[in-house]
């Protein structure tokens, strides 16, 4: 194996990392104050790549509109899925909140091989292949990773500087307290709702300028996306950034050394390893 | 400035406030004393919206506020310092200051209030930027009351300020909510530590299994059995 290879395979990692950070964040931060897992969080960026899918070549719309149009739609699912499905049993035991939301994940692939079928469907964009320092880097994956980096420094100020976006870190940590100093718990779900929908939108346009969209998309990176909040910790911001980093840099290089699918292998054998030495996560739990 | 009318309230099936009646006046501090399970904090809940009453009725200054949810409560001017402080933990202490102005209305005074809060208690401007759960539990006590501070209340509830802390502390303590005291806030109160209570406050209800025993001024209760009675029920 060549080392230049292996360097290429572990930027790809990197890059990849940022991806699934954003997926990881939004559905953490949702778990983190809302606490009620989004089974069909996935299939909510998966409905983001078809809308920049159709927009783009049905439509004609320039990538970037499309982008922002499918960020826009999916904050409005976002929304929508709190409101008609979370809310209702927001008292609810755990298992019938993970039902209903699991009850989604079908109701969405669904409803997307209906209207679509099960074709592969790719944006077969021209972007170009970099080459530097003797490695070939592509463009689309650069894009996809410095966008996800903005994207993630500003919800990062967001929740640091603004007064909703901090009131959103002390709803996760003390519900009622937040109550008491006159925060409306149900707009604050409603606003982490949006955000978390926001993040699924933008990585869905994100990740259709660098695969094909099916129904079934959210099979390949759900159980991933999980994971890696498990990995890093349920709720926490910031194990779910190593922890995308990680898995990212596992499967990345791991498929070069060996193939992709024995990469999966190492990746889930170091989260059960992991996960049984500790149950809290690598990084703990909560921020 | 703050009336229960006959005010009944529980959990469930369970009734841990019957037929509660009380009042303070703008200006008093007014202590509720009672043996553990005498639903002193179910009292506190009640009136900050965090439990709901079944019958009776809350004002503030005339108006009604029951069947208001806590959120709108505090809006109207009541602030809970609640037991057990209820920090957030992992925000800074300015963050948990600049959580206590959430409300639109007191973000315009932030800059002010909290340099009254830094006035009154200056260790925690010492400790701004640290996370609120390193602090000591009675630097955290005086956080959570300057997070109640930042609304600009006109009434506070401060239930069993001086739990879990060191003698030396709850002393230190009741001196600070003496100074708040001063600074012309109306005060309602719930204290296991009744000797010291008495001398902080004008008058006392003594609340036993969710009734009011007995009412008065805190100098005349003083001389009464009253402090045993608080402590073991009639």
């Amino acid at each position: 194996m060549e080392p230049i290879l292996i360097a290429e395979a572990a930027i790809n990692g990197i890059l990849l990392g940022g991806v699934l950070a954003l997926l990881a964040l939004g559905l953490n931060l949702i778990f983190g104050v809302v606490d009620i897992i989004w089974i069909a969080y996935v299939e909510l960026v998966m409905l983001g790549m078809y809308a920049v899918y159709w927009l783009v070549t049905a439509y004609a719309w320039p990538l970037p509109l499309a982008a922002l149009a499918a960020v826009a739609l999916v904050t409005v699912l976002g929304l929508l899925v709190h409101l008609l499905i979370i809310a209702p049993i927001l008292s609810s035991p755990p298992v019938n909140q993970l039902l209903a939301t699991g009850g989604l994940l079908f109701f969405l692939q669904s409803f997307a091989t209906f209207l679509w079928a099960t074709d592969h469907r790719s944006l077969r964009l021209a972007l170009p292949i970099l080459e530097v320092f003797g490695m070939f880097l592509s463009f689309a994956r650069l894009l996809a990773f410095a966008v996800s980096l903005l994207a993630m420094l500003g919800l990062y100020l967001f929740l640091t500087r603004t007064y909703m976006g901090t009131a959103i870190r002390a709803v996760s940590q003390d519900r009622e307290a937040m109550a008491l100093m006159g925060a409306d718990a149900r707009k604050v779900y409603l606003v982490t709702s949006g955000i978390g929908g926001a993040m699924a939108g933008l990585a869905g346009a994100l990740l259709i300028i660098q695969y094909s969209v099916h129904p079934h998309f959210g099979a390949a990176f759900g159980p991933l996306t999980f994971m890696i909040c498990v990995l890093g910790g349920l709720g926490n911001m910031f194990g779910a950034v190593v922890a995308s980093l990680l898995m990212s840099e596992v499967i990345s290089v791991g498929g070069i050394i060996t193939s992709t699918e024995m990469a999966y292998v190492v990746a889930f054998v170091i989260f059960i390893v992991a996960i049984f030495v500790r149950p809290e996560g690598i990084l703990g739990k909560r921020e | 400035m703050l009336e229960l009318q006959g005010v009944t309230a529980g959990y469930g099936e369970f009734t841990a406030l019957w037929d509660v009646t009380l009042t303070v006046n703008a200006g008093e501090a007014v202590a509720v004393v009672g043996p553990n399970g005498a639903g002193k904090t179910t009292l506190m809940r009640v009136i900050s919206g965090l439990v709901p009453i079944r019958t009776g009725d809350l004002r503030l200054d005339g108006r009604s506020f029951a069947g208001r949810r806590a959120h709108e409560i505090v809006a109207h001017g009541i602030a809970h310092v609640p037991e057990g402080r209820r920090i957030f933990p992992r925000l800074t202490v300015e963050e948990n200051l600049k959580m206590g102005g959430f409300l639109p209305a007191s973000r315009r005074h932030y800059a002010e209030t909290v340099g009254r809060v830094y006035d009154l208690f200056p260790v925690l401007a010492e400790r701004r930027r640290q996370r609120a759960g390193t602090l000591s539990g009675g630097e955290q006590q005086m956080l959570a009351i300057g997070r109640a501070l930042m609304s600009k209340p006109k009434l506070i509830l401060l239930d069993e300020p001086s739990l879990g802390l060191a003698p030396v502390m709850v002393l230190r303590l009741f001196e600070l909510i003496r100074r708040v005291r001063q600074e012309g806030y109306t005060i309602l109160i719930v204290e296991q530590n009744v000797r010291q209570v008495l001398s902080l406050v004008d008058r006392a209800y003594l609340l036993e299994v969710g009734r009011i025993k007995v009412e008065g001024r805190s100098a005349d209760l003083a001389e009464q059995d009253f402090v045993r009675k608080a402590y073991v029920g009639i």
